[in-house]
């Protein structure tokens, strides 16, 4: 049964050593939302899931980012205790779902892939059978005032009485949430909300995580949608073969990527001399009609007030960051053939930020 | 939380359209029996079982003969709708991950199942019976019934031993209904487990009818269905019950155990 909320699970693992809330591990305190260590799923020869390790903290709304394919959705298995890992270990709040069953999703709700229902009857009618199978059938009218709740909150209530077999699939996706928000969870696990929605679909969907999430709850989103982790999310990991080729905090990955400006002035080709002399530019160059610069941003006040100073007058100077989309190619394309912890740092940002 | 997964599973059933479709054939099949009889009002029935012979002398003897014919397979088959069902049916729905990410564990989940099959065929003999006791004491009278041994019990004695014949015959049944559990955690196909429990009855009901193997026919499940004669002697025979008793023992319990393994052991990768 869900815990009330605040409530906190009972001990950690003794096998795992307790862990700091930036998924680092020190002495006490309340154990993260989820930790993976090793995770590894092997079916036969193929390995799914490649080592993964995971550090979804307090209050995130986490990115598992990631091409199709690429064992998103095995780790959610995994984590829900849907499927069991060949190796590693992953906990929900201090608890693994392989050794404490159902205790261990105290707290959690979500769905993997599309949620399912039972199509013959009425979404209402799914929801009921989900707060029974909860231990809910005790109080009827406070389970029935939830049931209103929930599906008020994902607009869905003016369908309630319909049967599911009936529903489009935006439909089935929100009535999943529903299902999910009757336990209070403290912990949202979401494998790709919004795929299949039309651009509507998505926006509700988007508005609607961006709600929970404002509410306290801790998102675990699984997409491959780039824009919907870069609007929703503050922290990434990004998964490629089975392997997480990046986690930790989304800017960092943008700064990461480096940061650029695109500097437009009355004078490009003297201003690009004066970039190149600069002390602090550690890169300029024409790019149609701008110059492209890399350097902080310290230096290019500096620059700006030394283009001031030699009469040319700046145009447009605007800051330049790389885009997630930029990242996930550079980092999902050109995956590292060594193991995870051999890799350098600054591909390997793991509790970081 | 057994109980709790328990009372959700029978809701569950409650709503589904297959659980009447297995109960409305074991309904109607003793109405028409009766109303058929009635038709034909025929006194001189086969002399070949003493209770088709006073099928118009007592309304107890309808629900015996409706629980010899329809023991054969009209109950196993209802019996294995539903068992066959029960999990292979959130696999098709893909509503298997859907229950267990919730409260309850997975081997209380396979309890529930199980108890649920099990409830649902006794529920089937039950209703049977009853509607067969109802309709025969409401067309031929509640009089008493002569049993195998030929010994004449009384009106009540002879209700009490319908009942106690249906509960004997649920020792078997309920194997049926346990192997179907199993098929249907086996094969994650609801069509394939209801056929293979039901094909497997078939299967037996040929083993025992092969020349050569008639020492091994004690021992099949099919031959337990006709247990609950035993009772309807004086004095009662008991030696086919408990022989009946651990036989089914022997399918029903590895059918079971073999299921709660693989339920509890599998990738749930699917839906």
């Amino acid at each position: 049964m869900s815990a009330p909320d605040g409530a906190l699970p009972a001990a950690v693992d003794a096998e795992m050593p307790p862990v700091r809330l930036d998924g680092g591990e020190v002495d006490g305190g309340e154990p993260p939302p989820v930790r993976a260590r090793g995770l590894v799923k092997r079916y036969k020869e193929v390995l799914a899931v490649d080592h993964v390790d995971l550090n979804v903290r307090s209050g995130d709304v986490y990115g598992f980012l990631g091409p199709n394919g690429a064992g998103k959705t095995t780790t959610l298995r995994m984590a829900l205790g849907l499927i069991k890992p060949t190796e590693g270990i992953v906990e929900l709040f201090g608890r693994d779902p392989m050794r404490h069953g159902a205790r261990a999703l105290e707290g959690v709700a979500g769905f993997v892939e599309a949620p399912r229902f039972y199509p013959y009857l009425t979404g209402r009618k799914n929801l009921e059978l989900l707060a029974a199978l909860d231990g809910g059938g005790a109080g009827r009218s406070s389970i029935g005032n939830r049931i209103d709740e929930v599906l008020e909150v994902v607009e869905l209530a003016p369908r309630a009485k319909h049967r599911v077999g009936g529903y489009s699939h935006g439909m089935r996706q929100r009535l999943g949430i529903a299902a999910a928000l009757l336990r209070r969870p403290r912990l949202l696990i979401l494998d790709e909300p919004a795929t299949g929605l039309d651009p509507a679909g998505m926006r509700d969907m988007r508005e609607l995580i961006r709600r929970l999430a404002g509410e306290g709850i801790t998102v675990l989103l699984s997409s491959h949608q780039l824009p919907e982790v870069q609007e929703l999310c503050d922290r990434v990991a990004i998964v490629d073969k089975g392997r997480v080729v990046y986690e930790g905090a989304l800017s960092d990955l943008r700064r990461q990527g480096g940061a650029g400006y695109r500097l437009r002035t009355s004078d490009n080709q003297r201003a690009l001399a004066l970039a190149g002399a600069q002390p602090g530019i550690e890169e300029a160059a024409a790019v149609d009609g701008y110059v492209r610069l890399q350097a902080d941003e310290s230096h290019v006040g500096e620059l700006s007030l030394t283009l001031g100073r030699e009469g040319i007058a700046i145009l447009t100077l605007t800051p330049e960051l790389a885009t997630l989309e930029d990242l996930f190619f550079s980092l999902t394309e050109e995956t590292p053939t060594t193991p995870p912890a051999a890799r350098p740092p600054a591909a390997r940002q793991e509790g970081a930020a | 939380m057994t109980l709790t997964a328990y009372r959700w599973e029978l809701r569950k059933l409650i709503s589904q359209k297959r659980t009447y479709l297995g109960l409305g054939l074991v309904i109607v099949l003793p109405l028409f029996f009766v109303i058929f009889q009635n038709v034909h009002q025929r006194h001189d029935r086969g002399q070949d079982n003493i209770f088709a012979a006073q099928i118009t002398q007592s309304g107890l003897a309808t629900p015996v003969l409706m629980l010899l014919f329809l023991s054969v397979f009209m109950l196993p088959l209802a019996a294995a709708l539903v068992a066959g069902d029960i999990v292979a049916a959130e696999d098709g729905n893909g509503t298997l991950k859907t229950i267990l990410t919730r409260s309850a564990n997975r081997g209380q989940i396979f309890a529930a199942k199980a108890l649920a099959a099990v409830t649902y065929a006794t529920i089937a003999v039950f209703l049977s019976a009853a509607v067969a006791t109802v309709a025969g004491v409401i067309s031929w009278g509640f009089h008493h019934v002569t049993t195998y041994s030929g010994t004449v019990v009384s009106a009540p004695e002879g209700l009490l031993l319908v009942f106690a014949a249906n509960a004997v015959y649920l020792i078997p049944l309920l194997t049926v209904a346990g192997i179907g559990v199993l098929l249907s955690t086996t094969t994650h196909n609801s069509a394939a487990a209801v056929v293979g429990t039901i094909g497997f009855v078939i299967l037996l009901f040929i083993v025992a009818g092969i020349p050569g193997l008639e020492g091994a026919k004690p021992y099949l499940l099919t031959e337990q269905f006709e247990n609950w004669h035993g009772l309807l002697r004086t004095p009662t025979d008991w030696a086919p019950i408990w022989h009946s008793l651990w036989v089914c023992a022997l399918y029903a319990v590895p059918a079971l155990f073999a299921g709660y393994l693989v339920f509890l052991r599998r990738d749930v990768a699917g839906g």
